[in-house]
Formats: C-alpha cells, sequence, structure tokens
C-alpha cells in the first residue's frame, strides 16, 4: 500500500525496493543491532529490523498506514560511521551496517526530543480526551520525563476550532507530526489539511486558514484516528446525552451500529477481534438508554430499498430505454457523501437516494415507534451509535427532519460511548448478554456486514440472487459467503451472470412485470474502500473505463469500510482492522437469518407501515433524501 | 471577482501552466509568474492553480505561506524588503529602520495607505559586507544610510 502512495519526489529516494526472492542471491544483509548479528531484508527499513528482532524503537510520526516522513526524530539510532544519528523509520538498510538503538547518545537525543515536543504542547493530562491513549504521553512516560527542560507553554496560542459538527481542531496540543496531513492528502485524498507558515511559526492549518466547517472536509475523521495526541478529536455530544438520560420526561433510544460492537472491546484494553454485541445492549441499558435497537434492521431496509431503486433504474434504462444515471453508489456513507458532493457534483445523480441506515432508522423511530408506543416523538432523544465521525455531520445535515423533528439527534462513537460506559462504572466484557427491543428486534447477517467493506454489496447481492434469480444463493456461492467482494484490496470488481430467472417477489409485484428483461445479463459491480480509491473509480468512469460500465458501485469513504471509521477505537491499522472485519464475519456467520429479505421485521414494516412498498411515497417520504452539489471551490 | 475577471485569471494561469508543465513541480514557476504579474495570488488562483496541477488548494497555499517572496494578500505596488540578519544589524541597520518609518509614517511589515509601498524585513540576502541592504522590488541597494533610503523610497512612484 506505501508504495502507491503519492509520495512527494523529495522522500523517492529513501525508498528502496526490497528482492523479490527472499532467499536470492545478496537479498539478504548481515546488520549488527545492539552488538548482536542478524539477517535483515535488503531495503528494509531500520525500524522494520529492529521490530522483528523484538527491539523497541519509539516512533510518534510514523504511521503503518502512512507514508514514511522522518520528521519527529524520535527514533534516531546511531549507525556506526555516520556523522549524525539516523531515523530508523526512514533508513532503508542497503549494506552491513552496526547500529546502536539505545547508546548514551540516542538516548539523550530522544529525551531532548520529547523535552522539546512538550515545550510547545499545551495542556494538562487530565482534562484531555486521549489520557492514557497518547502517544506523546506513553514516549513521556517511557522516557521518565520529570521536567520541562525547554519550559511547557503556559497559555493556549490558537484557537480552538469547535466550527465542524465531527471533528474539533485544537492546535495547541498539536507536535507537527504531519499524520494528519498524509491521512487527508495520501490516504483519503481530500486534501484539507497542510503545514502553513515556516520554521518555528509552522502549524497545521486549512486552506486561508478557514475553520473546517467551512472548507471541504468530508469529515471522514480519519486525522482523528491516527492523530498521536489530543490535537484532533470528534465532537462529544456525551454530555448532553447524560443529560437526557437523567430527563425523566424524555425517552433515550439508541440504535446500534455493527462496527462499534466489534470494535469496543478494545476501549477496554482487550485484544481487537472480539464482539460485544449482547454485552453492549446490557450496557447501554445498565446506562440509563431506554430502548436499544440494532441499526442493521434498518440496514436490511436499506438493501430493499437501495436495489429496488437499483432494479428500477436498470429497468427503466434496459426496458423503457430512459435516460438514468448509471451506475448506482452506495449512500451509506456520509463521508463518501460528502466527498462526493464536493469533487464530483455533477455525479449526483448516481448517488442512490436511499438515506443511511442512520437515518431510516432515525425517520422510522420518530414516526412509526412513537405511533406504536403512543409516545411524542418531541420527547424522544434518538442517538445513534457509530463508528463514524462524519454521522455526527450527517445528523445535523438541515434536509434530514422528515419525521418533522431532527431525525436523529445525536451521533455517538465507539470512543465516545466506550467512555460513557467506564463512567457508568461498567467492565463491559464481564456483562450478561441481553437481546434488542422490539418492534425491530434482531436483524440479519446481511445488515451486519455493512461494517466491513464489500459488505454492503455481499448483502445486496444475497438479496438479488435470490430475488431474481428464485435460487438459494448457498448454491451460488458456498455458504452465502460472496468472497469475490471480500478483502481489503483498495478496488474490487466482479461479475454476476444472470443465466435463469424466477418468478418476481410479491414484494416487487407492482413495480415490474416479471425478470425476462434480466437474463441473460451480467451484473457488474465493484467496490472502493477510502476515498482515495474512491477517486481512482470516479475518475475511470469520468474517463469512460471499465467502471462507468458497472451497474452498481459501493463506496466507503474510510479504509477497510465502517470498521476502520474515523470514531473507532484509537489505534486503527491493517492488522486490527483485519481482526475487526473477522469477527464481524464471524457473527454474520452464528446468526440463523443472513439476508435482508428474509428479516421478518422488514417485511412487517412493508406490511403495517411502508403501505406502498420499497420506494413507494411513504418511504421516499421518510427512506429517501436528496443531496447538495457542493462543489470545492471555496469563495 | 467578476467572472469576467476569474476567466481572464482561469486563462492567464492556464498559459502558466502550459509554458512550465502540468506538473506538481511547476508549481513554483508558476506562481512565480502569478506574483510577478498580480503582486499576489488571491485564493481564486490558488484554487486554480491547484486545480490545473491536480494538486490540493490547501498544498498551494502551504507552500505560499512558506516562501516569503509569495504572497496571498494584496500587498503595495512596490515591496521594499530590509535586511535583519547580524550583518546589516550591527551596520546600523536599527537607523535606517527608524528614518524609514519615520519617512513612510508606517512600520515594517504594513502598507502605505496610497498602496505605494509595502514595508518587510528580510532574512539574509548576501550582502554581508555591504550592510545596511534592502531589496526594492527586484533591485538590490546595499550601504544605506538614513539618508540614502529616504532618497531610494521617495524616488519609488
Amino acid at each position: 500500500m506505501k508504495e502507491k502512495l503519492r509520495a512527494p519526489k523529495a522522500q523517492q529516494p529513501l525508498i528502496v525496493e526490497k528482492p523479490t526472492l527472499e532467499d536470492g542471491i545478496g537479498s539478504k544483509v548481515t546488520v549488527e543491532i545492539n552488538e548482536k548479528k542478524v539477517q535483515v531484508l535488503f531495503g528494509q527499513t531500520i525500524l522494520e529490523a529492529c521490530k522483528e528482532n523484538q527491539i523497541h524503537v519509539p516512533t510518534l510520526c510514523h504511521h503503518p498506514d502512512l507514508c514514511i516522513a522522518g520528521n519527529c526524530r524520535i527514533c534516531v539510532v546511531e549507525v556506526e560511521g555516520m556523522r549524525t544519528l539516523q531515523t530508523a523509520c526512514s533508513f532503508p538498510i542497503t549494506a552491513p551496517i552496526k547500529i546502536k538503538t539505545s547508546s548514551p547518545m540516542v538516548r539523550k537525543a530522544r529525551r531532548h526530543i520529547i523535552d522539546l515536543l512538550l515545550s510547545e504542547h499545551y495542556g494538562e493530562c487530565y482534562s484531555c480526551v486521549r489520557n492514557n491513549n497518547c502517544e506523546l504521553q506513553t514516549l513521556a512516560k517511557e522516557y521518565g520525563v520529570d521536567s520541562y527542560t525547554f519550559g511547557h507553554v503556559q497559555e493556549p496560542v490558537y484557537e480552538v476550532d469547535l466550527s465542524s459538527y465531527s471533528v474539533v481542531r485544537d492546535m495547541n496540543k498539536c507536535v507537527n507530526c504531519r499524520r494528519c496531513v498524509r491521512t487527508c492528502i495520501d490516504l483519503q485524498e481530500v486534501g484539507v489539511l497542510e503545514a502553513i507558515g515556516r520554521g518555528d511559526k509552522t502549524h497545521i492549518g486549512t486552506f486561508l486558514e478557514k475553520p473546517l466547517a467551512d472548507v471541504i472536509c468530508i469529515n471522514c475523521g480519519q486525522c482523528i484516528n491516527r492523530c498521536p495526541t489530543g490535537a484532533l478529536r470528534a465532537n462529544d455530544p456525551s454530555d448532553v446525552i447524560w443529560n437526557a438520560i437523567d430527563d425523566p420526561t424524555k425517552h433515550v433510544v439508541i440504535q446500534t451500529a455493527p462496527s462499534p460492537r466489534a470494535a469496543i472491546g478494545e476501549v477496554f484494553g482487550l485484544e481487537p477481534g472480539k464482539s460485544f454485541t449482547g454485552e453492549l445492549n446490557t450496557a447501554l441499558r445498565r446506562i440509563g438508554f431506554d430502548v436499544v435497537f440494532d441499526t442493521n434492521f434498518t440496514a436490511d431496509l436499506t438493501i430493499i430499498e437501495e436495489g429496488t431503486e437499483l432494479i428500477l433504474r436498470l429497468y427503466k434504462a434496459l426496458v423503457k430505454k430512459e435516460q438514468v444515471a448509471l451506475p448506482q453508489f452506495t449512500s451509506c456513507s456520509p463521508g463518501w457523501v460528502k466527498y462526493l458532493e464536493h469533487f464530483y457534483p455533477e455525479y449526483i445523480d448516481n448517488l442512490s437516494s436511499a438515506k443511511s441506515p442512520q437515518q431510516m432508522f432515525g425517520a422510522l423511530i420518530k414516526t412509526f415507534y412513537a405511533q406504536k408506543k403512543g409516545i411524542d416523538p418531541k420527547d424522544i432523544v434518538s442517538v445513534a451509535l457509530m463508528p463514524c465521525a462524519a454521522k455526527k455531520f450527517e445528523c445535523n445535515r438541515p434536509e434530514m427532519v422528515d419525521s418533522g423533528y431532527k431525525d436523529v439527534d445525536f451521533g455517538l462513537t465507539t470512543r465516545e460511548l466506550g467512555q460513557m460506559i467506564q463512567e457508568a462504572g461498567i467492565y463491559l466484557p464481564e456483562m450478561p448478554k441481553s437481546n434488542f427491543d422490539d418492534p425491530f428486534g434482531e436483524a440479519s447477517g446481511a445488515g451486519l456486514i455493512f461494517g466491513a467493506t464489500g459488505g454492503v454489496m455481499e448483502a445486496a447481492l444475497r438479496s438479488v440472487i435470490e430475488l431474481v434469480t428464485g435460487k438459494k444463493v448457498e448454491d451460488v456461492f458456498a455458504n452465502a459467503d460472496i468472497t469475490p467482494v471480500r478483502g481489503f484490496e483498495g478496488i474490487k470488481y466482479a461479475e454476476i451472470p444472470i443465466t435463469e430467472v424466477g418468478p418476481v417477489p410479491k414484494l416487487l409485484q407492482h413495480l415490474v412485470p416479471d425478470w425476462n428483461w434480466l437474463k441473460g445479463a451480467t451484473l457488474k459491480i465493484a467496490v472502493a474502500h477510502g476515498t482515495a480509491n474512491a477517486k481512482k473509480i470516479m475518475d475511470d468512469i469520468k474517463a469512460g473505463g471499465k467502471f462507468s460500465e458497472c451497474h452498481f458501485i459501493e463506496f466507503m469513504a474510510c479504509p477497510g469500510g465502517c470498521l476502520g471509521g474515523g470514531g473507532q477505537p484509537i489505534p486503527t491499522d491493517e492488522e486490527i482492522r483485519k481482526m475487526r472485519a473477522k469477527a464481524i464475519y464471524d457473527e454474520d456467520n452464528s446468526l440463523p437469518v443472513r439476508k435482508s429479505h428474509e428479516n421478518r421485521h422488514v417485511a412487517e414494516i412493508y406490511d403495517v407501515f411502508l403501505t406502498d412498498g420499497p420506494c413507494g411515497h411513504i418511504s421516499h417520504k421518510l427512506l429517501h433524501t436528496h443531496y447538495i452539489k457542493r462543489g470545492k471551490y471555496i469563495a | 471577482m467578476l467572472v469576467v475577471e476569474k476567466n481572464a485569471l482561469s486563462e492567464e494561469i492556464e498559459g502558466y501552466v502550459n509554458k512550465y508543465g502540468k506538473d506538481r513541480s511547476s508549481l513554483l514557476p508558476v506562481l512565480q509568474a502569478i506574483q510577478r504579474k498580480h503582486s499576489y495570488i488571491n485564493d481564486f488562483a490558488q484554487q486554480e492553480v491547484a486545480r490545473l496541477l491536480d494538486i490540493h488548494p490547501v498544498e498551494v497555499f502551504s507552500v505560499i505561506s512558506f516562501y516569503s517572496f509569495l504572497h496571498s494578500k494584496p500587498t503595495g505596488r512596490n515591496i521594499v524588503r530590509l535586511c535583519q540578519t547580524i550583518s546589516c544589524d550591527m551596520a546600523n541597520k536599527s537607523k535606517v529602520v527608524q528614518a524609514i518609518e519615520r519617512e513612510l509614517g508606517i512600520k515594517f511589515g504594513e502598507t502605505t495607505k496610497d498602496n505605494r509601498i509595502t514595508l518587510e524585513f528580510t532574512n539574509c540576502i548576501g550582502m554581508c559586507d555591504q550592510g545596511p541592504a534592502m531589496i526594492v522590488n527586484d533591485r538590490v541597494y546595499t550601504k544605506l544610510d538614513p539618508e540614502k533610503a529616504v532618497n531610494i523610497l521617495n524616488e519609488i512612484k
């Protein structure tokens, strides 16, 4: 992944191509690390070599998801024969060198670097959101900082930028490591943050130093996840939520997305890769939420709505020969939606008009649920537990008031909920398990896998294949695992031929007469995660390439999909994302219902509430939305 | 900005990009060309450069903020840069500063009301043996004293 990043020319000499054969001639170099001879791969950096040999070298600006920067200098080591200390993260080994990672010179240099960083780092640890999860704090502890050799800032220098619904920037805590810059420019290709100024006046800023809400930030929050300190954080609504919980006149509802439950264990110091669905439900009730719903229910609903929309578009294009916008893009990821609104506003018609599961649920809670339970919608406080920073922005979009009230009142991230659980004195892993509340109850595995990249596509395919061909998905893909759309490659592409068709199911009978027009067609689909990959697909579509012939494309703004979202526990890297994905797919495997259209609650809601069916008038009012052509020019 | 002005500016920048190449590395020559012509690079020009070179506007802004000879805010018609580094400082720079500030009625870092002159300090310009030195637009003046400096400034239009 690193090689593919758009590394500046100045950095390219640092990248040494590694040999293709691990045991070929000249592919190994014998180096001495701390007087111990070890064999390392030619071109490996000192940092990688040390890690392989269980030698800890501290890092700060280095992040496995990002390109090498070498600007914090904390990883300096002594290389024999070199006049100065060298940064381990950016030094490729090409000769038999002798390295010392803990000589007096190295220790002194590192201590000075930490002292210098602290001399410009304003703030007290105990009032910081990153307390006990801060890389600078950890370094200070590791190197026994007991006094501020070069002083400490007593007064804040920068104003805290609270303009954004999602991301709060407190540049007083910034150590200029530029991880957020590399995240925003290389990883996400959004390009909101850069280093402004020079020398001691350098700071991270936006275009024309505008507040974050006024620039083209897509609110994905990836920068928060990579910030080593508390300089970037999510806009935390937990105080207001506590007030609502403590208010007896309020009915506080929480919906939980699939990804937080696969990651929340990490907040409690557990290894990633285990889901805590049942435990989380109990913990939420003990905190004081009145009911706990599963966002997967509306994920299932999204599949039905978005799938129907796709079928209608295809029907118009293939049978009625009308002009329609194809390929259809998914609209579940609010970061991606805003990215498209900013960077490719001309493709807004391709975006599915279906709301994201969070907003669908918000609209249903304050209409269907409120009617059913006889609660005044104005007394309902609707909270959404999401792995996402952009969901905070999404629920504050002015058009998201279809229930007559603000559909979702607050977006809460996994980290913030973890903190609330701790505040309530609950140790999550020891909670007994409990189920979700009716009337939405348990959802399907298809809704669950929305959390991983390719999940929306897989869920859609499970339903489309069954509804169109009348065959079981299990007959086409073993165990209904649609593996071509799984995995972490940046862009996935698949073709699904439709060789036979079955009868039109009752739900769709009023929309299409039969499936014969689909017989012999090949469904072309693609999946992209991370907006940098989305950009590649969009540029290809613009140029009329192979993706412009696709029918349906899933986009997720964050690398790995929601499970790598900007609201997930820190740190997040490729290994951790894989573990979280495993947790999600394991849970999907263990569920009795694994297809959206088999979710009985979904069938029920079309029977009693959304009576004119998918994409009908009621569902259009409550479950669909429109988008804004924002463009990227800032006046 | 009027649409007509915007279009003219876009066209002009397109010309520079065609001349210097459509690549990240032509960013500086393009910015210098705009700076020469307009004396500063406005918001719209920055975004146009970004669009044409396929980079992000914030990267353009970052580069402009890094170099003191590039401006993102309007300056006076003439820019006077007085060297503030140690050799010039020891060669009685402060007397020259006082004289210039008294003559123009503005401080360093400011622009005169008639938009004629912007005063700035600069770091070493390599005239250490002939200090104090200053640059007026592209021309270097050395061995200044208060009287000489004021005379030079009065001659600028």
